[in-house]
């Protein structure tokens, strides 16, 4: 982001130094409780459990911990691989019904393409709690409950229209006589894709998709509401470690780094194509 | 002779439906699908909220008409869940609204170090709601071990139990932690899409630097704040896991879709009657939806 409006306002340098310093210091504010969490995770249960300490003996007691498996407790692993199977097949299947409803929204738009937009946009306003009843009994008369299958078609539905939505303003940008040049070259609509569209369009598809990615892999309420036995995702494996017993506090901090960190990561790599994707993807 | 007219008019217009499918045919599969995944269900809610029926008796499901819209009326928990609702998005959204601007601005404008500070002011939304609530609820707003209550006594005043004083304000704080990054990223983009020749020529007419702001920035910035302000409030009119983390829904932090689930799927089991709330959360969003995406509309009119 090497700002092209750096200099908006032409204000001495001493004030720009002031500024400067100002977000650094609310930068480090925002970060702190994640620090905090970190920290917390290397502690022991009594450093953990008593006044804020910033020094401390390191451990990695409370990973070890939390990453056993025992009998009968939803393990690391097992909620690992639930979550990483509804995400990424969920997100696969978004992409793939996606990129092609944006073709007919953007590029050889269907008549009356902004009410099917605006159809795909009002669908997010449905709360979800108004189909969860419907959605439990569906699940439990199609043995669906608790299992990955439920999760995957759900967090589809749930990023679909997002998806669309952000697709159809980056498919907005091709070119046209690109795409007739291909047509006239006797390029069927999949060619078209492949080979005109997604090379254009590649920066925004990663954004749309890691958006899919985090929303899916951080969704609680319904894993929790229809799988609560097993196929049990990540954000319950970090619920289940509040124990009635003793002391947690350490352990959920161990615990919450482990599943935050592969979403983190992601949104940091790609953190310039989300802020292209997010907005322009919404208003071009 | 006009037999060949009307053959000819006739395939035209063969043509044209063939060609108006050939459109529609990439676009059918995500409409039906959604389609399947969101109305279908929809309509199963509307027609459950129609009868009496609880799940964890045997009683077959009985038609009563409106009744359950009649006890809906002089349920008084189900005010208090809509209040709650009303204040906690509003809030949520106008606050992370005015930081994330805030944070915007102060990011767009080079110092040393900028792209770490955006970095680590971004993470807080990636964080998954589950880990932000246990981390605000355990670890800063915590009566013992809290760094908010340590600050707190260390400033030499008492030490208090938030989550459970200020059940409503903690969900706020925490909601408004992890949004304000989101709108900062979409301010971001608005103020990044900004003609930089306009703003030199602003500079060179003499324009202080709030009057920049006010006559070219911000007019600039109003459909990613209203665009901020949409995604925001559908994401926020829903939270759910925040909730259930910090408070546990503890009264004055139970909004709708809490008091909803623990109606229904959450040991309430009365489905027939939560049918009937949530069909009427669902009325309330549609008309703000209404608003939102007039808002929208506006968006998407200039580029046709």
């Amino acid at each position: 982001m090497s700002s092209k409006t750096g200099a908006v306002v032409g204000q001495n340098r001493p004030v720009s130094f002031l500024l400067g310093l100002v977000t650094w210091v609310i930068g480090l504010l925002f970060f702190f409780p994640i620090f905090w969490l970190v920290l917390n995770g290397f502690k022991d249960e009594l450093d953990a459990n008593s006044t804020p300490k910033l020094f401390f003996d390191p451990t990695l007691e409370q990973f070890t911990t939390v990453t056993e498996s025992q009998a009968g407790v939803l393990s690391f692993g097992t909620a690992f691989t639930n979550s990483m199977v509804a995400v990424l097949v969920s997100t696969f299947f978004v992409m793939i019904l996606a990129v092609p409803a944006a073709y007919s929204l953007a590029i050889r738009p269907v008549r009356k393409w902004r009410d099917v937009l605006f159809f795909f946009i009002s669908t997010k306003f449905l709360p979800i709690v108004g189909v969860i009843m419907p959605l439990y009994i569906l699940g439990q008369t199609l043995d669906l409950l608790n299992t990955r299958t439920i999760l995957v078609v759900l967090y589809t539905g749930m990023n679909l229209p997002l998806a669309v939505w952000m697709l159809r303003s980056f498919f907005a940008e091709v070119p046209k006589e690109l795409i007739e040049a291909a047509q006239i070259d006797g390029c069927k609509l999949f060619g078209q894709i492949r080979s005109v569209i997604l090379p254009i369009v590649a920066p925004g598809l990663a954004a749309t998709a890691l958006l899919c990615v985090i929303f899916a892999w951080n969704e609680f309420f319904l894993a929790v509401q229809l799988n609560p036995q097993s196929a049990s995702t990540i954000p319950q494996w970090v619920a289940s470690q509040e124990s009635g017993r003793g002391n947690f506090l350490a352990k959920i901090s161990a615990a919450s780094v482990l599943a935050t960190i592969p979403v983190v990561i992601a949104g940091w790599v790609a953190q310039k194509r989300m802020i292209r994707g997010l907005a322009m993807g919404a208003i071009k | 002779m006009s037999q060949t007219v009307i053959d000819r008019s006739a395939e035209v217009k063969r043509l044209q439906r063939r060609e108006g499918w050939k459109r529609r045919l990439p676009l059918l599969p995500a409409l039906l699908f959604t389609i399947a995944v969101t109305q279908i269900p929809f309509l199963f809610t509307l027609f459950y909220s129609l009868t009496r029926w609880r799940i964890d008796t045997t009683d077959p499901r009985e038609f009563i008409g409106f009744e359950n819209y009649g006890s809906l009326i002089g349920d008084k928990f189900f005010r208090d869940a809509a209040w709650v609702s009303v204040q906690m998005t509003v809030a949520s959204v106008l606050l992370s609204l005015i930081v994330g601007t805030g944070l915007a601005l102060l990011l767009d404008r080079k110092f040393v170090g900028q792209g770490f500070v955006r970095t680590l002011l971004i993470t807080p939304f990636l964080v998954m709601p589950v880990v932000a609530g246990f981390l605000w609820k355990s670890q800063m707003f915590n009566f013992t071990n809290g760094v908010l209550n340590w600050l707190i006594r260390q400033a030499g005043f008492e030490g208090t139990e938030f989550a459970t004083k200020y059940p409503l304000a903690s969900v706020i704080i925490v909601l408004v932690w992890q949004w304000s990054p989101f709108m900062m990223l979409i301010v971001l983009a608005g103020l990044q899409g900004q003609d930089a020749s306009v703003l030199e020529a602003a500079k060179v007419d003499g324009a202080t630097s709030w009057g920049t702001f006010r006559q070219i920035t911000f007019p600039q910035l109003r459909p990613y704040l209203e665009l901020g302000t949409l995604l925001g409030a559908i994401y926020l009119i829903q939270v759910y896991d925040h909730i259930e983390v910090i408070t546990g829904g503890l009264s004055s932090s139970k909004n709708l879709p809490f008091y909803i689930a623990q109606r229904s799927v959450g040991g309430g089991n009365v489905f027939g009657l939560a049918s009937a709330y949530s069909i009427v959360v669902v009325i309330a969003s549609i008309i703000i939806a209404n608003i939102g995406l007039r808002v929208l509309s506006g968006l998407l009119e200039d580029d046709s």
